[in-house]
């Protein structure tokens, strides 16, 4: 009878190390550089700690200390200056228990040829992306997250291109590739053809979002199934989020993808040797290269592995979309010119031209301010929250986010009547104008960076900013408005996201699973850099937030 | 008007003062649309490090500014901020005592010719603006100048483009010939303001009464004086300069930089691409084809428009800062500040939407692109270079749009508002 046989207390003393994060089963960073060393390899080891701003209950950390070890496989016969990195996420437990063997058994290999020319990093990194940015911030001298990591004693020159590895069995029946990394940002699409070229070589099944491609184009039932496929990689693409180890090097301009090992029911498997052999050819094509990847393209869409649209195809779509906007403000334009069909003279034509100045300007400051308010109030209120209520700190973020969000519905109501009375008809049009044009920019910046996002956002906001105005049925557009806002097209995003997973939710599953993508938008924000978070919040929440103002102008 | 005036520095102040204290100044000082290697912060304090360890700052092409900039912040780096923060008032101020001086002018100008009231057709007496309308419009200049988001970065990044502009904005202000000095400040720190001698003196012939023929020989006899005071200070500013530092290295390095455009770095203007892909045999020639391009407008400008010279000194102003050779966008901020003076010719102007909404999106867009092509490495300098073209394509729609209305409204304030042809129909008037 001690302390751990109660199974309460169990839990608690669990749950408790979990959030200090004590390494009961860390990574094994001896035994790691030992047999690296073994293999030839020159090994260093990185040491990084970083405290989150609210404990992360995807992943049970708070305090998060860990090590990352990588061994050089210095080039015989060349100079030092380009390199390409091998790595594999180590984290406790059955996750990703083959990788590791996998890559020293590589290191093994590759260790015993003559002809690499660029150094090879193999690197095996904890606590998945955040050791991974640790890794990546110290290569590069830059330090854009506030981690705090300890200086890198080898290097390798420059880094041309990335592959990591998941493989959580010894035998696969198909290999997966991941190419949705941070921000949206896609490797060249060369890299997603070395990979499928090698595969039909070696004769290995391959997969792009985990399903299978179809060669049945012409029926109704392929094309859907290729429709699916690409409406998964553009809400994966839209959250924003790195879907492997390999997003955080998008960012410096390598060209890196993940492989993933899945083991299904079928009959043929493939042992880890094929699998090896496909990343020694693939990496031996990288080490022919003479510069980095960039003749393919970067803006795609993949239906499947062997198909892909082009931003050339998928660009006019949006650009579409986007002129609806700009022939609205065209519209109010010109309404706005035409003087209506009463005498005034010039003076007081100015008056009320500068009273419509200021009444646009009090609607434009306070959607703002909410929506700086929906930026920082979460995080930095969460003591406080979880003092008055009994919440965990996660869940006090995504609910006070919650909660300001639907407070700004309440706000706008009654600002313009502060300042000047009532509006005018005038007033109205110039803020519909300027609204119209923001969002209009707003959507192209969003789209050229991250062309899912950016298209998702105009499908939902360009009908209701078209047709808003005060004269329309009150409760029915503001029904439709508050369906098409930004919070609900994540809420349909995600059960629409797992059905197209073939992993449908109940109603509660789901609503759990939206808020645990909210926190997780947050976090990737202030943990990688992630732009998703802040745009929403900065941008396109307040500009919502005008046309909701638009709609109850009085 | 000196409360709202003095409520506007207040709070212009303050904005510039909070966001020197955010963590946003560093990273605007190294954006290339707010500062070019002429304007530079950096540039200066590393010219100030030369200095300091008995080196010319013009060694090593890095500083390119003239040795009077480099002397005013040996003293003054320790107070920078607060140096650029009083320019920007300067500026302002100048501004609004220069726009109410000019709307005085104006109103006389009409009065005068209310007077002779058959001079102007019966129906455009519309189109003559009452001294109640033009109330406000120095206010609104101070504004524009101001609390324009150009201005406010140029600012914040220490961008010496905040100096160069206020000489400039201080020569509509003289009406004595002795301020000549100032345009030749302006001139002595990019070659560019030289254009405006024309304008000032113009300007300067019409306060003076003196008729603008070159027949006459006051004409001529002003012409000279105004030179000879233009030149003289030009001379002893230079003569100045090589006895600051004691060589006469400044005058590659500054002038030879401005025309020369050795330094490609991107910026908002027209020549870095260009040059990028020039070959070296066509480079001269192209070169000149650029730098002219700047001068070359002041002659017809001035003959077209010698009776309305601040008109002609806004035009010059657009055009030296769309067409120079590293400009930026304080530069665009100290044309725009002039735009309220014009705003009763909003009903003439035909492309004001598109040009405000152009001007918009590729403000937007340039750090847009720029991300793309430097650091995710997906666009390349083509894109950027797009985004600049239509920057400045928008520019010179804005400046030739304001140029018709201008001259329409003279044109109808000569021959009547609502024009017919002889066999009676209306008639629509075309810019040739």
């Amino acid at each position: 009878m001690g302390l751990l046989s109660d199974p309460n207390r169990r839990r608690a003393l669990i749950s408790l190390l979990t959030r200090l994060n004590a390494p009961i089963c860390g990574m094994p960073v001896d035994w790691l550089v030992k047999t690296m060393q073994a293999r030839g390899l020159e090994v260093f080891t990185q040491r990084f700690s970083r405290t989150l701003p609210f404990p992360d209950e995807n992943n049970e950390r708070y305090i998060v200390e860990g090590t990352n070890v990588y061994g050089i496989l210095r080039a015989p016969r060349a100079p030092r200056t380009e390199a390409l990195v091998l790595s594999a996420p180590c984290s406790p437990g059955d996750d990703n228990n083959q990788a590791v063997g996998l890559l020293l058994g590589l290191a093994h290999y590759f260790r015993n040829q003559v002809f690499w020319a660029k150094d090879i990093i193999f690197l095996v990194n904890e606590h998945d992306l955040i050791g991974m940015q640790a890794w990546l911030e110290g290569y590069h001298h830059t330090n854009t997250t506030g981690m705090d990591w300890s200086p890198l004693q080898g290097r390798g020159g420059s880094i041309q291109a990335a592959l990591s590895l998941e493989l959580s069995s010894d035998v696969v029946t198909s290999l997966d590739i991941v190419l949705e990394g941070l921000n949206g940002q896609l490797p060249n699409l060369d890299l997603a053809n070395l990979f499928y070229a090698f595969c039909q070589k070696i004769g290995v099944l391959c997969t792009i979002q985990g399903r299978i491609q179809r060669n049945d184009w012409d029926s109704v039932s392929g094309y859907s199934h290729a429709v699916q496929t690409m409406m998964l990689m553009v809400m994966k693409q839209a959250s924003g989020r790195s879907w492997g180890d390999h997003g955080l090097f998008l960012r410096y301009h390598i060209e890196a993808a993940t492989i993933k090992g899945i083991n299904s029911f079928r009959q043929y498997k493939t042992d880890a040797t094929t699998v090896g052999r496909l990343l020694e050819g693939m990496y031996r094509k990288l080490n022919n290269l003479l510069e980095r990847l960039h003749q393919s393209y970067f803006f795609y869409l993949m239906p499947s592995l062997s198909h892909f649209v082009s931003i050339g195809y998928y660009m006019p779509a949006f650009g579409l979309l986007a002129v609806i906007l700009l022939l609205r403000a065209l519209d109010l334009w010109v309404q706005l010119a035409t003087p209506p069909s009463r005498n005034e003279d010039g003076v007081a034509d100015i008056e009320q031209s500068s009273t419509g100045v200021l009444s646009v300007l009090t609607p434009l400051v306070i959607s703002h301010l909410t929506g700086a308010a929906l930026y920082m109030l979460p995080v930095r209120f969460q003591e406080m929250a979880v003092e008055h209520f009994q919440v965990s700190e996660t869940e006090a973020v995504v609910l006070t986010a919650i909660a300001v969000y639907t407070g700004g519905l309440a706000l706008p109501h009654n600002t313009h009547r502060l300042i000047s009375g009532e509006g005018t008809e005038q007033g109205w049009r110039v803020l519909k104008l300027v609204a119209v044009l923001y969002l209009a920019v707003l959507l192209g910046c969003t789209a050229l960076i991250n062309f899912s996002l950016g298209f998702i956002l105009a499908l939902t906001l360009v009908p209701v900013a078209s047709f808003v105005t005060p004269h329309v049925p009150k409760l029915l557009s503001a029904v439709v408005l508050v369906i098409l806002s930004p919070a609900f097209t994540l809420l349909f995003s995600v059960f629409i996201f797992q059905e197209l997973q073939e992993m449908p939710v109940s109603f509660q599953d789901g609503w759990m699973l939206y808020l645990s993508v909210i926190s997780q938008g947050i976090l990737d924000h202030y943990l990688y850099g992630s732009l998703v978070y802040p745009l929403i919040a900065l941008m396109v929440y307040p500009c919502w937030l005008l046309f909701w103002n638009i709609l109850f102008w009085k | 008007m000196a409360a709202p005036l003095t409520l506007l520095l207040v709070v212009a102040v303050t904005i510039r003062a909070a966001l020197y204290r955010s963590s946003l100044a560093e990273v605007i000082a190294e954006r290339v649309e707010v500062v070019s290697p002429i304007t530079a912060w950096k540039r200066v304090i590393e010219g100030l490090a030369l200095l300091d360890l008995g080196v010319s700052p013009y060694s090593g092409d890095v500083f390119h500014e003239t040795p009077l900039v480099i002397y005013l912040f040996h003293f003054l780096v320790d107070y920078a901020e607060i140096t650029f923060m009083l320019a920007d008032v300067i500026s302002a101020i100048a501004l609004y005592l220069a726009v109410k001086e000019y709307n005085k002018q104006v109103v006389r100008k009409k009065q005068k010719f209310a007077l002779e009231a058959d001079r102007y057709p019966q129906d455009c007496l519309e189109l003559i603006r009452s001294p109640k309308e033009m109330l406000y419009i120095p206010l609104k200049v101070a504004m524009f100048y101001l609390l324009n988001p150009f201005t406010i970065l140029s600012c914040v990044a220490k961008s010496t483009c905040g100096l160069n502009n206020a000489p400039q904005i201080i020569t509509p202000h003289c009406f004595k010939i002795s301020f000549a000095v100032f345009l030749c400040l302006a001139t002595y720190q990019s070659i560019y303001p030289l254009t405006l001698c024309a304008p000032a003196m113009l300007y300067l012939m019409q306060r003076q009464y003196i008729p603008v023929n070159y027949r006459r020989a006051s004409f001529w006899w002003f012409v000279v004086q105004y030179l000879f005071m233009y030149l003289g200070s030009l001379f002893v500013l230079i003569c100045l300069s090589f006895f600051l530092l004691g060589s006469w290295d400044y005058l590659p390095s500054v002038y030879g930089f401005i025309l020369s455009v050795p330094d490609l770095t991107p910026n908002i203007g027209l020549f870095w691409y260009f040059f990028a892909e020039m070959f070296e045999h066509f480079r001269l020639f192209f070169l000149c084809v650029f730098q002219i391009n700047v001068f070359f407008y002041t002659v017809p400008l001035s003959i077209k428009l010698k009776d309305h010279p601040v008109f002609l000194m806004f035009m010059q102003l657009a055009v030296i800062s769309i067409f120079k050779s590293y400009p930026t966008v304080g530069d665009i901020a100290l044309y725009m500040a002039l735009l309220p003076v014009w705003s009763h010719l909003h009903r003439f102007l035909r492309n004001i939407f598109l040009v405000s909404c152009v001007l918009l999106a590729c403000s937007v867009l340039f750090p847009v692109l720029w991300h793309l092509w430097i650091y995710a490495g997906s666009a390349n300098s083509n894109f950027y270079y797009a985004i600049t073209l239509l920057f400045n394509v928008a520019q010179i729609l804005l400046v030739s749009d304001y140029f018709y209305a201008f001259l329409r409204r003279e044109h109808h304030l000569i021959h009547g508002l609502y024009l017919k042809k002889k066999d009676g129909s209306e008639a629509t008037l075309v810019l040739k």
